[in-house]
């Protein structure tokens, strides 16, 4: 029988439903110390000293800066502009300049506000705006925008904004740390990546491949914030362990999390578009601007992803993307699921609504005239090689959801009520993977181990951080083995252990890592049917699978043309809302996400990705709304940064169709940031229907509409 | 710095989290002489001779909460998991047969990131029939 397909229980649900699970503030060592972080109150200056003030017993404390890192003060990561501590130069209010360990909490508390930092403030940049220093550009270019201006029906040129978004995982960043002279370094945390920590360390801490683990511990969500902010955690950890002699523990408190630590990167994009008397696009001039803040961390790539999924679904003869990434003194910029395309999506889904208010065609129809199809090409010359009809999964959700019948329905009571009613629709794909030669480049590995009494061990990089990592390689190794999932562990994510299977993000796990596993699977099964005779004792069989680019998968980083990613994840979402036109507060009283994801690999758990994702992307439309103050988080607590609650979640009808893409196990593609693409669009095409008012912004907050 | 209640129970028991610090996020909650009660905000001091019950309180209504979270996915990273669970408890002791729109009222104080609610929903009416079986 076939695993991939049934909703089998969660492998670690019973513990963390038990309240056994181990998280990094449940792991306790022998001798451990505590250790807290200095952080700049200025956004932009020079460090002159530092004094400890105050009656504290320095004497106890080890006190760490800059000059005690044995490697080099960098986090390595796509550049090395980051240094993990403040030597100098101090570019965003909270950079860390000192770290403080004790075996006392609360004595370092009261020790860290003792600890005062002379420094000449500068002027810093705050305004994405204003700024003179790039990050990066992208030009992408088809056909000739220039060629159409003048012979087109309608001209639409409209900007764009979104904020930033902060992840808000319940678990915030934890790392311990030991460093033990003859072993090297091991680390133990909250994160997404180990293998992004393991080779931050090595420069870091100038230590070689076989002295640095790296362990995952269970982890209390990620959404992209703890996909590369953990390495300067565990640098500063290691750093701590290295000097006092223990192993030192870090977690931050939630304030601390929220201000210094990155967000969804904020957006402007103006949209010019050309279009013709029937609505077809001729042209589409479209200009991104990303705000990186004051590091280039993984900035480069969230401008790649927003700007290749700057068309949506449509096609287009004629596109031109001048997309930039900029750098403000703010606390850097970093993913959050959807990474670049929340931004985009939302902006080329208004500019559709707007093309269709400005010409009196309704929204569904104007899409229906511009969707791309199979044989169609992209805004990279990719090629639509799918079979996945947009227009038939738009017709089937706009069905589901009755969505004409409302429109035509409150367009009338909506006349005679100040609670007024509207339902609206977003289209959007989601391209599954790295980019172009990303892949390529992550070579990634999966091993599959087979002992003596026939169970199978999964060993990968790949993280279990609550969306169902664990589980589905279970049922993937399973079919591929013929096999019980029962018979299948996961191993922990340890460096020591496991190879690397890239990291945990970019909706890829599924996809790329789920093939590997069947690849893994394959090899497996050969090496048993040549081994002579069964293993015993300790002996147990071994087999590696490794990512190699499909031939026909063809992508220039120069011209930014060719094929973006193999295949992408189609979506159309509805979102019912209710405005109350006293006191602005918009609900969303029912929601359908309908997206064809190749096969779904475990009904249940997909499903429940989804609706997470939906509140999430409700976050991000209507409650959401990051207020920065000298380039930081003005409102950094749970009490005036809101998350949806129980209360706000409205009912969401999560609805599957599988087109098998050749590219993932048994056809399955990814998933997990759909959700975060579509819903702020719907959302916001709802609120249009309902009010008549078409926001070019969000977070839409109550306060927008006086 | 006063010692919490959530201080003391995590000195012992790593079962409730915290989340939040602030008595927002209701992953500390616990049941104090059986109101739901956000640890974080209480110190240790007010709670001596009280009955504290946890999420590894052995209880017949916990175990169908825990087995009702599993098999409806109502857990997916886990860490507001034994709060959201307690808040559960103390609705299921108090009204063995809610709404909807009572389980979502019980719940607006636990926050959860993951799931968007539906699946805990789900996990919680499934618990009460069980229960009332």
């Amino acid at each position: 029988m076939k695993h991939v397909g049934q909703s089998i229980p969660r492998y670690e649900g019973h513990l963390k439903v038990s309240g056994r699970a181990i998280y990094v503030d449940d792991f306790v060592m022998d001798n451990m110390w505590y250790g807290v972080t200095v952080r700049s109150p200025v956004a932009k200056g020079r460090l002159l000293s530092i004094h400890f003030n105050g009656d504290i017993p320095w004497h106890e404390i080890t006190v760490v800066t800059a000059k005690d890192i044995p490697g080099q003060n960098v986090i390595a990561l796509i550049d090395d502009d980051q240094p993990a501590l403040v030597d100098v130069f101090i570019n965003h209010v909270q950079e860390a300049v000192v770290l403080l360990a004790h075996p006392n909490k609360e004595l370092l508390e009261h020790a860290r506000k003792q600890v005062k930092l002379e420094i000449i403030a500068d002027t810093p940049v705050l305004d994405m705006h204003a700024s003179q220093k790039i990050f990066k550009k992208i030009k992408l270019d088809k056909g000739n925008v220039d060629d159409v201006w003048e012979s087109a029906y309608l001209i639409l040129d409209e900007t764009y904004e979104t904020g930033a978004q902060e992840q808000l995982y319940i678990e915030p960043n934890g790392m311990l740390a030991s460093y033990v002279a003859e072993t090297g370094v091991t680390i133990w945390g909250s994160m997404q990546c180990p293998f992004y920590i393991h080779k931050a360390m090595k420069r870091f801490m100038n230590l070689d491949d076989d002295k640095i683990r790296v362990i995952q511990l269970e982890t209390g969500g990620g959404f992209g914030g703890k996909e590369d902010y953990p390495s300067i955690l565990a640098a500063h950890a290691a750093l701590l362990s290295y000097k006092c002699g223990h192993p030192v523990k870090m977690v931050y408190d939630r304030g601390e999390d929220m201000v210094s630590t990155t967000k969804r990167h904020p957006s402007r994009s103006k949209y010019k578009s050309a279009v013709d008397a029937s609505g077809q696009l001729l042209a589409m001039d479209i200009e991104l601007i990303v705000d990186g803040g004051a590091y280039m961390t993984l900035t480069p790539v969230v401008l790649s992803r927003g700007t290749l999924h700057a068309m949506g679904p449509y096609k287009c003869p004629n596109v031109r993307i001048r997309s930039t990434a900029v750098a403000t003194n703010s606390p850097p910029h970093g993913a959050f699921r959807g990474f670049g395309a929340p931004q985009t999506i939302f902006a080329v889904e208004k500019q559709m609504d707007a093309i269709a208010r400005a010409l009196n065609i309704e929204p569904s129809e104007i899409r229906r005239r511009n969707f791309a199809r199979f044989g169609d090409s992209m805004s990279t010359g990719q090629i639509v090689r799918d079979h996945i009809d947009m227009n038939v999964l738009m017709e089937k959700a706009m069905r589901v959801s009755e969505y004409q019948h409302k429109r035509k329905e409150w367009a009338v009571s909506n006349l005679h009520s100040n609670i007024k009613r509207g339902i609206g629709l977003a289209t959007f794909i989601h391209g599954s993977g790295f980019t172009g030669s990303g892949e390529k480049r992550l070579a990634s590995r999966v091993g599959l181990e087979r002992k003596a009494d026939g169970r199978v061990t999964v060993l990968s990089g790949s993280t279990e951080i609550g969306q169902g990592t664990n589980t589905i390689f279970t049922q993937i190794a399973a079919d591929a083995l013929g096999i019980d999932p029962s018979m299948i562990d996961v191993a922990q994510p340890d460096t020591q252990l496991v190879p690397d299977s890239g990291p945990t993000v970019a909706s890829r796990t599924t996809m790329v890592v789920g093939k590997l596993i069947e690849q893994a699977a394959q090899n497996l099964t050969r090496i048993a049917a040549l081994a002579t005779s069964p293993p015993s004792g300790e002996v147990s069989l071994k087999a590696y699978a490794e990512y190699v680019q499909p031939p026909e998968i063809q992508w220039d980083d120069d011209t930014y043309q060719g094929d973006a990613y193999p295949c992408y994840a189609k979506a159309v979402y509805v979102a019912e809302v209710s405005v109350d036109m006293v006191t602005y507060d918009t609900r969303v009283e029912r929601f359908w996400a309908l997206q064809d994801v190749g096969k779904v690999v475990n009904p249940r758990l997909a499903e429940g990705q989804i609706a997470g994702g939906v509140v999430q992307g409700i976050g991000y439309a209507i409650y959401e709304n990051v207020i920065f103050e000298n380039g930081a988080m003005k409102n950094n607590r749970m009490t005036n940064y809101i998350v949806p609650t129980a209360m706000d979640a409205p009912e969401i009808h999560v609805l599957f169709d599988e087109t098998p893409s050749p590219y993932g196990p048994q056809g399955a593609v990814g998933i997990g940031e759909l959700p975060l693409d579509g819903t702020a669009p719907a959302i916001l095409a709802a609120i249009e229907n309902a009010t008549g008012l078409s926001f070019k912004h969000i977070p839409v907050m109550p306060e927008d509409w006086i | 710095m006063t010692l919490r209640l959530l201080d003391k129970i995590r000195s012992e028991l790593k079962g409730t989290k915290e989340g939040c610090g602030e008595g927002e996020c209701g992953a500390c909650a616990v049941l104090v002489d059986g109101e739901l009660t956000f640890s974080c905000l209480v110190p240790a001091m007010q709670c001596e001779g009280v009955k504290i019950e946890t999420i590894e309180t052995q209880d017949p209504l916990l175990t169908h909460l825990k087995n009702a979270f599993v098999e409806k996915n109502g857990s997916q990273c886990g860490i507001c998991t034994p709060g959201m669970i307690m808040a559960s408890l103390a609705l299921l002791r108090r009204n063995s047969s809610p709404t909807l729109d009572e389980v979502r009222e019980a719940l607006a104080g636990n926050i959860c990131r993951c799931t968007g609610y539906g699946q805990i929903f789900e996990a919680v009416l499934h618990a009460a029939a069980q229960a009332r079986v």
